[in-house]
């Protein structure tokens, strides 16, 4: 299990090596600078900032000075935001980020698993077709649609719900969860329902109900956890795409997470930030998938001796 | 689902008081402020977002009264120029402070502007001191010493000020944010005078010498002021603490202001204007603004080298239905590039929109009824607003000229980097007045001039804005600008469209608001009225 564990962190370092330099040239080779603005400074002023950020290096001393700092575990100072450094920006935005994701992810199982169960339960009745056609609505809506959509409703018609913030005022986190967890809620619904029906025709179960028990034993305590297995392993990559999709959402409601300072690191050329939160969200993402990895292989001994074939 | 959600809810279903109602009550003012704001060093940022907040927590030797704009003392209570026009001397407030009771002298402005112009510091606003006596020199590290620059402190409340040459408009540059003073302690507390984003400017570091102090900076989510107990003038000042918000969206925006989150907005939905000026009129701000919005030809490239051609594009454009009908938020048709009626100055020569002559010109050129014209482009930002200008554009083009365009639309800084580096034919463009004169117009089109960008040179237009700068008065002054104006006219390097709107929503509380054309709000006159 170890060996495995080393094995796979050994694999993510060229990955993310190659994350960092495909992004590193991406950037650079994009027109317009960190500096370029709609009214043209002297070009004496542009040519002392260049060399204060060392842009005026040759791009492959760049590349290699950047290594070096990040080597140290340094992502350097913004170009946007002169005054704060891209280590810190991560550090004050990931964990808003984070709980956002989490939330979004424990509402989609609470919401997602028992309406999969119900409607698995009674196949082809109302109590089927009615919630999975509106999951697949959730699946289809995208946050940017929902989110203004749930702010009319909670937000400014019957003023139930704050329309913006995040832990400003009270109840704020809940628009935002909702919006960003639907769509996963719908997967998971969907998932459930499938695993549950597989299960619920197999044989032990009919065993099971054949020996009388009643419904909410053959479901709960039979059917339930094997059924939702498909669920755990879609959990992995669902929480690295909630992180990564959380920029949407933290948009629409003002939460100063991470995700908003990424896509105006894109839109400002602040080179430093778009490399630092990149790298940041690729490491995040190999992380996570690692860890899912990791339980599907304790899950299930077939699979460890894999690697090493 | 739903009706789970909507129980939870229920259960603390009373109604809290909204932000804005708690804000007039104590005095907080909510604003929306667009994006977040970069820093708020006076020396190293450039943007309208930072300004806003600069105004409240900095002010300069002046500043200007909201109603007429003329200018008025502030930190220096009085000032005299000499015959010349060459030499000011201002007199420093006695009770004038720094918010952490400091005294604040003369030589606070001189170490300020030395800061502003060191080489370094990489401020690309300097080019705004460089009226004063061999600043520039001293910015392009011509000159080392900065004592050779025209800026001295004759004793703690006397500065003087000596200018490269007479400059109409030197104390409206006062107010601009590079001039504002900075506290020599604090800045070299954290680094050295011509370090860049040192931490300075955080709240826990902060010292200014606005009305207001910074209380809290959390990126993306709060810029929070409070008003400063030391400003000379706090016994005028209402507002107890503003608020801004940093909200890049503006649909966001407007839901946080219906939502009673916001008590004024930084902007205003296109598609809601129409409605709020028919439902609630009183709750929308529409006024002209000190910007242009114009279109810059390409004069380098073969075809409209020629000056029919150019004529030929301007003189077909319909303003007025682009502002009836695309733009629709109250826009003024523009036939030049000045505003009308900057402190006095209105444009005489126009451009035209004369489809027969506009038609006569492109067949004296060789194109008869747009026959053999090659297909050319329309260069924009990616933005729906300008797609649908240049779609009217392109029609108008094709229904007059019958030539056939293009459109292309590229990301902001993608496009400044082909504007600059003139890879275009046509493009979409705009500028925004720095300080209330003409000049902040007319120089850009200057030979070479680092915002021309369209490659047009006219030696007689250099002589007139050098001529403009050293005029003895106004009406001089005004004369050479309006010849200026003449020449722009004339040679069409660029197809002004239409001077800019700013909009804004209000609650009904903000009290002190005037209509002025540089949209300038100082917060000293703002106050909020209680709830009833």
């Amino acid at each position: 299990m170890i060996k495995f564990i080393f094995l796979r962190v050994f694999q993510a370092i060229p990955v993310l090596l190659f994350v960092i330099t495909i992004t590193f040239v991406m950037v650079r080779s994009a027109p317009g600078g960190p500096f370029d603005e709609d009214r043209a400074a002297p070009p004496e002023v542009i040519k002392n900032l260049n060399e204060k950020y060392n842009l005026d290096a040759p791009i492959y001393v760049q590349y290699f000075d950047y290594l070096k700092q990040l080597a140290q575990g340094d992502f350097g100072p913004s170009f946007k935001y002169p005054n704060r450094s891209v280590n810190e920006m991560i550090y004050t935005g990931f964990p808003i980020t984070l709980e956002l994701a989490l939330y979004a992810m424990l509402f989609a199982i609470f919401v997602g698993v028992p309406i999969g169960a119900a409607a698995a339960l009674k196949p082809n009745s109302i109590q089927d077709y009615l919630p999975m056609s509106v999951s697949m609505l959730g699946i289809c809506l995208p946050s940017f649609v929902l989110g203004p959509v749930l702010v009319l409703i909670f937000g400014i018609w019957f003023e139930l719900l704050p329309v913006s913030g995040w832990g400003v005022s009270a109840g704020d986190k809940i628009l935002p969860t909702v919006t960003l967890g639907s769509t996963y809620a719908a997967y998971i619904a969907r998932i459930t329902r499938g695993g549950m029906l597989e299960v619920l025709s197999m044989d032990y179960i009919r065993t099971a109900r054949a020996k009388g028990l009643n419904a909410y034993n053959v479901v709960i305590k039979h059917a339930l956890r094997p059924g939702i297995t498909p669920v755990v392993t879609f959990l992995g990559p669902a929480i690295a795409g909630l992180l990564g999709g959380s920029f949407v959402v933290e948009t629409i409601f003002q939460i100063p997470g991470l995700g908003r300072f990424y896509i105006q690191a894109a839109f400002n050329r602040d080179y430093t930030m778009i490399l630092g939160t990149t790298i940041f969200f690729a490491a995040l993402i190999l992380l996570f998938n690692l860890i899912s990895d990791v339980i599907l292989v304790w899950l299930n001994p077939k699979l460890r001796k894999a690697p090493s074939n | 689902m739903v009706a789970g959600l909507l129980l939870i809810l229920g259960a603390c279903g009373e109604k809290a008081k909204t932000p804005v109602e708690i804000g007039n009550e104590q005095g907080i003012l909510h604003k929306g402020n667009g994006t977040e704001p970069a820093d708020i060093d006076p020396h190293t940022t450039t943007g309208m977002t930072e300004y806003h907040i600069q105004m409240a927590v900095f002010e300069g030797l002046v500043s200007k009264n909201p109603k007429t704009l003329e200018i008025i003392p502030a930190v220096a209570e009085s000032w005299t120029i000499s015959d010349d026009g060459l030499r000011y001397t201002f007199k420093i407030r006695e009770n004038a402070r720094w918010s952490n009771g400091d005294k604040l002298v003369a030589h606070d402005f001189v170490y300020s502007w030395k800061r502003a112009l060191m080489p370094a510091l990489g401020n690309q606003y300097a080019y705004s001191v460089y009226v004063i006596k061999n600043a520039e020199k001293f910015n392009k590290n011509e000159i080392t010493d900065f004592s050779e620059v025209g800026v001295k402190a004759i004793d703690d409340l006397t500065l003087a000020i000596e200018l490269e040459h007479r400059t109409a408009y030197f104390l409206q540059l006062l107010d601009h944010h590079s001039m504002f003073p900075v506290h020599q302690k604090t800045i070299e507390k954290f680094g050295k005078i011509d370090d860049r984003g040192t931490s300075w400017t955080r709240a826990e570091n902060f010292v200014g010498n606005g009305p207001f102090s910074i209380k809290e900076w959390v990126p993306n989510k709060i810029f929070s002021t409070t008003r400063n107990p030391h400003y000379w003038d706090n016994d005028n000042v209402s507002l107890n603490e503003i608020h801004f918000h940093p909200v890049e969206n503006v649909v966001t925006e407007e839901r946080m202001f219906r939502a009673g989150q916001l008590h004024a907005t930084n902007d205003v939905p296109l598609e809601k204007v129409a409605k709020y000026q028919a439902n609630q009129p009183e709750r929308i701000s529409v006024n002209p603004y000190f910007g242009t919005y114009f279109y810059r030809l390409n004069t380098t490239s073969p075809l409209l080298s020629d000056v029919r051609v150019r004529k030929a594009l301007s003189y077909s454009i319909d303003r007025d239905a682009i502002t009836q009908y695309v733009t629709k938020t109250g826009e003024i048709s523009a036939y030049n590039l000045t505003p009308p009626k900057i402190r006095g100055f209105t444009a005489q020569a126009k451009q035209l929109f004369d489809p027969k002559e506009a038609k006569r010109l492109l067949a004296d050129a060789g194109y008869p009824n747009g026959e053999n014209f090659p297909a050319i482009e329309i260069l924009y930002n990616t933005s729906e607003a300008h797609k649908k200008i240049a779609l009217a554009i392109q029609q108008m083009w094709k229904t007059t000229l019958n030539i056939d365009i293009t459109l292309h639309n590229q990301e902001w800084k993608v496009y400044l980097d082909t504007q600059r580096t003139m890879n275009y034919q046509v493009t979409r463009s705009s500028w925004i007045g720095d300080y209330l004169d003409p000049n902040t117009f007319l120089d850009m089109f200057v030979t070479d001039g680092g915002n021309n960008n369209t490659g047009w040179s006219n030696l007689r237009y250099d002589k007139l804005i050098r001529l403009a700068a050293k005029a003895d008065s106004q009406e001089e002054r005004y004369t050479y600008f309006q010849e200026a104006e003449k020449l722009l006219a004339e040679e069409v390097p660029i197809i002004p469209i239409y001077t800019y709107t700013v909009r804004h929503l209000y609650t009904d509380s903000l009290q002190g608001l005037n209509d002025n054309i540089l949209d300038y709000q100082p917060y000293k006159y703002l106050s909020l009225k209680k709830n009833k």
